[in-house]
């Protein structure tokens, strides 16, 4: 009994070191989303190439990844690249450009390539908020039915990509039957 | 010290003044203002994690603020501007979490490790105590023994250096 009591601060101490040691490998920026499984939220916001035209839920058509980008976002541009080349694959992207200037995206797309099919302007953040962003980029992976499936935050790269994202989009496809 | 006392009060006042100037809404009445700086108060921010709302100068707190504006203006309860943050960003927006299964530990942990430690305390503090009572039993009894002759002993190495003063 005695020799147990003297164990107690070494068990405690055990399991401290397990919780610090299980928050080693937490990613603190990721706190999760309340969106999967909810379809995208209602919106009608202006497009980015054509600001006459009005864009809403119903134009997005999935299996695709929905990118939350805009100018100000250094990372996004490190991600940019990547995005071309999944939408050279095939990989159908949209795009929000989030609380940007419209002219400077439209200059951003203009240098570094368009792989968006459209980009939705979003310059209140309104639809970010809506969306539960809260940087970018962020990358929402909807289904066929524009459900939401999966929210990556944080650049996507090559590792990422086939990692994380592309299993699930090809599990997305074969449920569209594509 | 007292300068140094000074000085830190001075800063904390100062930087009251400037967290106090970064919006500039108006309100109705000091009670809806009251509302507000308790509700971005209580709120985190999902951006910079360690601040409320109001602290943060991430433009996601700032738009978060203007939201939190914008529904008390509308009229909205506390309770529904709370759930529609919640609603969005998760439970991670709130400084004050419900309590549910997975918050059990976060609530009632530092209680229960309070408890321990004093649990942990009575424990030896008893048993202490019980020692004291119990005496000497705990010589054996030939240590017993070799205790009375030493005790019996007369001190006669030592007695004739007492005696010279």
């Amino acid at each position: 009994m005695k020799r147990l009591i003297l164990l107690l601060p070494l068990a405690g101490f055990l399991v401290l070191a397990g919780f610090l040691y299980k928050g080693l490998f937490l990613d603190s920026r990721d706190i999760g989303s309340t969106m999967i499984g909810k379809p995208l939220p209602e919106f009608a916001l202006a497009s980015l190439e054509e600001p006459a035209r009005t864009l809403g839920t119903a134009d997005f058509e999935g299996p695709a990844l929905v990118n939350v980008w805009a100018t100000w976002c250094p990372t996004c541009r490190a991600e940019h690249e990547m995005l071309n080349r999944l939408a050279g694959q095939g990989v159908a992207v949209y795009g929000i450009n989030y609380k940007d200037n419209g002219d400077a995206a439209r200059r951003w797309l203009i240098e570094l390539g368009n792989p968006y099919r459209f980009n939705v302007e979003d310059p209140q953040g309104s639809l970010g908020i809506n969306l539960g962003v809260y940087g970018a980029p962020e990358t929402f992976l909807i289904d066929k039915s524009g459900i939401i499936r999966h929210k990556y935050v944080g650049a996507i790269d090559e590792s990422v990509w086939r990692q994380q994202l592309a299993p699930l989009y090809r599990e997305l496809m074969d449920e569209a039957g594509r | 010290m007292k300068r140094l006392l000074t000085a830190g009060l001075l800063g904390l006042t100062l930087s009251l003044g400037a967290q106090a100037a970064i919006d500039t809404y108006e309100f109705a009445d000091e009670a809806q203002r009251q509302r507000y700086r308790s509700l971005i108060e209580e709120l985190r921010c999902p951006k910079c994690q360690n601040q409320n709302i109001a602290d943060s100068d991430a433009p996601i707190a700032m738009d978060l603020r203007a939201q939190v504006y914008r529904m008390l203006e509308e009229g909205q309860s506390n309770e529904q501007i709370i759930d529609f943050l919640v609603s969005r960003y998760g439970d991670f927006v709130l400084y004050k979490p419900p309590l549910t299964t997975r918050t059990l530990l976060l609530w009632y942990g530092p209680a229960g490790l309070l408890l321990g430690g004093f649990v942990l305390l009575g424990v030896v503090v008893l048993r202490r105590r019980g020692k004291k009572t119990a005496g000497t039993s705990h010589l054996s009894a030939d240590e017993q023994q070799r205790l009375a002759a030493l005790l019996s002993q007369k001190p006669t190495n030592q007695a004739p250096r007492d005696k010279k003063d």
